[in-house]
């Protein structure tokens, strides 16, 4: 499977479109990640376990959308868009999406 | 006397806090410049489209990201900008040593996976609230690109039409 935010692949045509393909995750922190954060707040710096979690948040909902992609025939997903919201406190959505595409060739 | 200790707490926790930040600011820094040569080699761009479109390339997706932290003095000198209004210093640092952190990281990611050209290359910016102060977390991502065949045949192809 393809991913990529070009809207086009140097050399690959489209074949045929699927439309768009989404993966989402909602993830919440743990008191403990919080209260070192709180220490870290003091004296600034990045708080690795924030870093970690946003990755793996990131990492699940690109691959929800590949799963999704993948049962819908297509072998890339082209113009990959994320988006990140805060639900409540403490809680925060990543959503990955993009156009589930068959592409030529490879 | 109970407001005297409180206060007393207030500036023991800015005085840590500038200090510790300023050591943690420079020292950041001197890690991003350090790196930022390392990495010269690999170029980011944010043009949507590759400079060769006809060379067939192997595509994929690269990020980094970072999540980082103001510290006290930060944090209350902020606050007190909010008073007056202008320009926040003490977050305009914060805010490019992220960035340059999340871009550092997407390129090492893509030399991790052998490639020296990424475009395409978008931020997203997001406050995180961790504990009583806000963090930033900045996503670099962008599409790192291979040359499947790196002949002289296939560059020639580039002033061809575009595909």
């Amino acid at each position: 499977m393809l991913v990529s935010n070009l809207e086009l692949v140097p050399g690959r045509r489209i074949v045929s479109h699927f439309g768009i393909v989404q993966g989402s995750t909602v993830r919440a922190k743990h008191v403990g990640k919080d209260i070192f954060a709180g220490l870290k707040n003091i004296v600034g710096g990045e708080l690795k376990g924030y870093t970690e979690l946003m990755q793996e948040a990131r990492q699940e909902a690109v691959e929800r959308m590949i799963a999704e992609a993948q049962s819908m025939g297509a072998n890339a997903i082209l113009n990959v868009r994320f988006a990140t919201t805060s639900i409540a406190a403490g809680a925060a959505e990543i959503l990955a999406y993009g156009s589930a595409v068959q592409l030529d060739g490879g | 006397m109970l407001d005297l200790i409180e206060f007393g707490i207030f500036l023991l926790l800015l005085i840590v806090g500038f200090f510790a930040g300023t050591i943690v600011e420079k020292r950041h820094y001197a890690s991003i410049r350090k790196r930022e040569r390392q990495y010269a080699d690999v170029l980011a761009f944010a043009v949507r489209f590759p400079p060769d479109r006809v060379t067939p390339q192997r595509a994929f997706l690269v990020h980094g990201t970072v999540v980082i932290s103001s510290d006290y003095f930060k944090t209350f000198v902020a606050g007190l900008r909010n008073l007056f209004g202008g320009r926040v210093r003490t977050y305009e640092t914060l805010m490019e040593r992220a960035r340059r952190e999340a871009l550092l990281r997407l390129k090492h990611d893509a030399r991790r996976q052998g490639a020296k050209l990424v475009i395409c290359v978008r931020f997203e910016t997001t406050t995180i609230s961790t504990g009583w102060a806000a963090s930033i977390e900045v996503f670099a991502f962008g599409t790192a690109l291979i040359p499947e065949r790196d002949s002289a045949i296939a560059f020639g192809a580039r002033s061809g039409a575009p595909a």
